[in-house]
């Protein structure tokens, strides 16, 4: 039977939703037991939010000061330590807190990673996108080895809280950690606005809004229905908005109920960031364009015309 | 100091990608293939590195197939100033990736090791992190900006919180993200004197690499598709649809 050991995403003290995401890519591995492991300077908070989540068996704790900021290098070890407890499986969110960390982690082990789990067949087979999701495929993953995993959290909802609280442990993991790695500053956009990951409703902007300056009919059309803000690579590229909002590809991919792409032609790239949103709004000049291909409402005309006039309606 | 750039040839970003339809593979035959976009980002850090006198010499790496070998003369035309072909006609899964390359390393004794932060075909993003693992050295992936004092690199890396900077001692693994540089075009000159410059050719076999406990790829299928929706005349229109299904 499998025996799963998720790794918490977390940032000022609060859990990420990813880590919700990857017990339900958990559950459906129909497993024995669900851990949880916190890596923090101080793990109680985060830990105490991991412990509601339902079908969590435990929740284990590596408090070390160096584990203030989530640096692959010193959280690797720890993790490959405690893995090595008879854990069958780790996973951890297919985010850049994941990305970073867990082939680090399966290289420790000597073993391959399967990154992206969108859906899961059985113990050790998953389905995983290649070719920016152009193609699915089935992997299988040897039977004698750990399996690790990143989750691809678009895939998957956050499972709920249950009734019941985990039980909170210290692991341990007696392992030299390196001080070649040193964590200097996050710059982090300061808004208010829901975080693109998790937002239900998302409002993105494109190559097409021509300045950052135009890039505010976005955002205010955004919090007039409480939607995040995303954007297309070509906008970030222009620097009409900062990297952290590309949703695509080598970006984010999201599942938002509502996605409303705003002056974005749909590169390959872009849709597959978006192919599990529940409805695609498109608003677009060009009526050729790719995007209206995946749209289950499509609008042409001049956008400079079109947001304002959306706003005001809603 | 030396850098080793790694530099992956895969399917044209451009190419639509086709499931063949008895879903042992895509469909790659008579594709465009191109130098992955990643990796011409990475090479094109390593070329300025070496032209602000911090590199002394740029070695792009090439692991795959024998008929590879235009590709990597691309990276020689590019401007690098040697390459090591390591030929190998099977596909070859991260892993083993790091291991050939660590095999490289111990050889080749480089500062950095600048690579893709993912290739576009298996969209894995993995080799640089593992490479990092087995040289015990650390790794800085998603960089948009590497800036090197000494024996130290600063690199702003993009995550999804925003921007992180941190600092690694070297020697090190970075991988790049699209906001690092925008790499140059290769010219025509260029391609000719490519031609007269040092390509090392090693048979994936002799680097005596484990290549087992790797992953089986059973089946490939198409994704699933989503059907094309409506066209609305005006915004009063999409709002009356936006309203009925209850989105806003």
């Amino acid at each position: 039977m499998s025996k799963i050991l998720i790794i918490a995403e977390h940032l000022g003290g609060k859990l990420n939703s990813s880590t919700a995401r990857c017990v339900s890519a958990a559950n459906a591995v129909k497993p024995e037991s669900i851990d949880i492991l916190v890596l923090a300077a101080d793990a109680t908070a985060v830990a105490g939010e991991a412990a509601m989540i339902d079908g969590v068996a435990k929740v284990l704790t590596l408090d070390r000061a160096e584990n203030a900021h989530a640096l692959a290098a010193i959280l690797a070890p720890q993790i490959a330590a405690v893995a090595g407890n008879g854990y069958s499986h780790v996973f951890a969110p297919s985010t850049t807190f994941g990305k970073d960390v867990m082939p680090r982690v399966a290289a420790l082990l000597g073993v391959a990673q399967i990154s992206d789990i969108m859906s899961v067949e059985s113990s050790h087979t998953f389905q995983r996108p290649i070719y920016a999701g152009n193609a699915i495929i089935t992997v299988q993953a040897p039977a004698s080895s750990t399996v690790v995993a990143t989750i691809r959290t678009a895939s998957w909802p956050a499972a709920a809280n249950g009734s019941a609280t985990a039980p909170i442990e210290a692991a341990n993991a007696e392992v030299s950690l390196p001080s070649h790695t040193r964590f200097i500053d996050l710059a982090q956009g300061k808004s208010d606005r829901p975080d693109l990951q998790g937002a239900s409703k998302v409002i993105s902007g494109g190559r097409a809004l021509g300045s950052s300056e135009n890039f505010d009919i976005i955002y205010k059309l955004a919090d007039k229905i409480g939607a995040a803000v995303g954007a297309s690579r070509a906008a970030v590229d222009a620097g009409y908005v900062p990297s952290d909002l590309q949703v695509g590809q080598t970006g984010k991919i999201i599942a938002p109920e509502l996605y409303v792409a705003i002056g974005i032609s749909g590169a390959i790239q872009h849709l597959t960031g978006i192919k599990d949103a529940g409805t695609i709004v498109a608003i677009n000049k060009d009526a050729e364009a790719p995007i209206f291909e995946v749209a289950d409402f499509g609008l042409v005309g001049d956008l400079f015309k079109i947001v304002p006039e959306l706003e005001a309606a809603l | 100091m030396k850098i080793l750039v790694g530099y992956k040839r895969v399917v044209d970003y451009n190419v639509r990608i086709q499931v063949k339809p008895d879903g042992s593979g895509v469909v790659t035959d008579g594709v465009k293939l191109s130098a992955n976009p990643f990796d011409d980002i990475a090479l094109e850090e390593a070329l300025r590195l070496r032209e602000k006198g911090i590199a002394s010499e740029v070695v792009v790496v090439t692991i795959g197939p024998a008929n590879a070998q235009p590709h990597i003369r691309n990276g020689l035309a590019m401007g690098a100033n040697r390459a090591i072909h390591v030929v190998t006609e099977e596909a070859i899964q991260p892993l083993t990736a790091a291991r050939a390359m660590l095999k490289l390393i111990e050889k080749e004794d480089p500062g950095i090791v600048l690579l893709g932060k993912q290739a576009i075909d298996d969209d894995c993003n993995q080799t640089g992190q593992m490479l990092a693992a087995l040289w015990d050295r650390p790794q800085a992936t998603f960089a948009s900006k590497i800036e090197i004092n000494d024996k130290v690199a600063r690199v702003t890396r993009e995550v999804d919180a925003g921007l992180e900077t941190i600092e690694v001692d070297l020697p090190a693994v970075l991988t790049t993200d699209l906001r690092l540089n925008e790499p140059r075009f290769i010219k025509l000159p260029d391609i000719m004197k490519a031609k007269s410059k040092p390509l090392e050719t090693i048979q994936f076999a002799d680097l005596g690499v484990d290549s087992g406990d790797h992953l089986k790829t059973t089946k490939f299928a198409p994704p699933a598709k989503r059907s094309k929706g409506v066209m609305v005349k005006d915004v009063a229109e999409l709002v009356e649809a936006l309203r009925a299904k209850g989105l806003v």
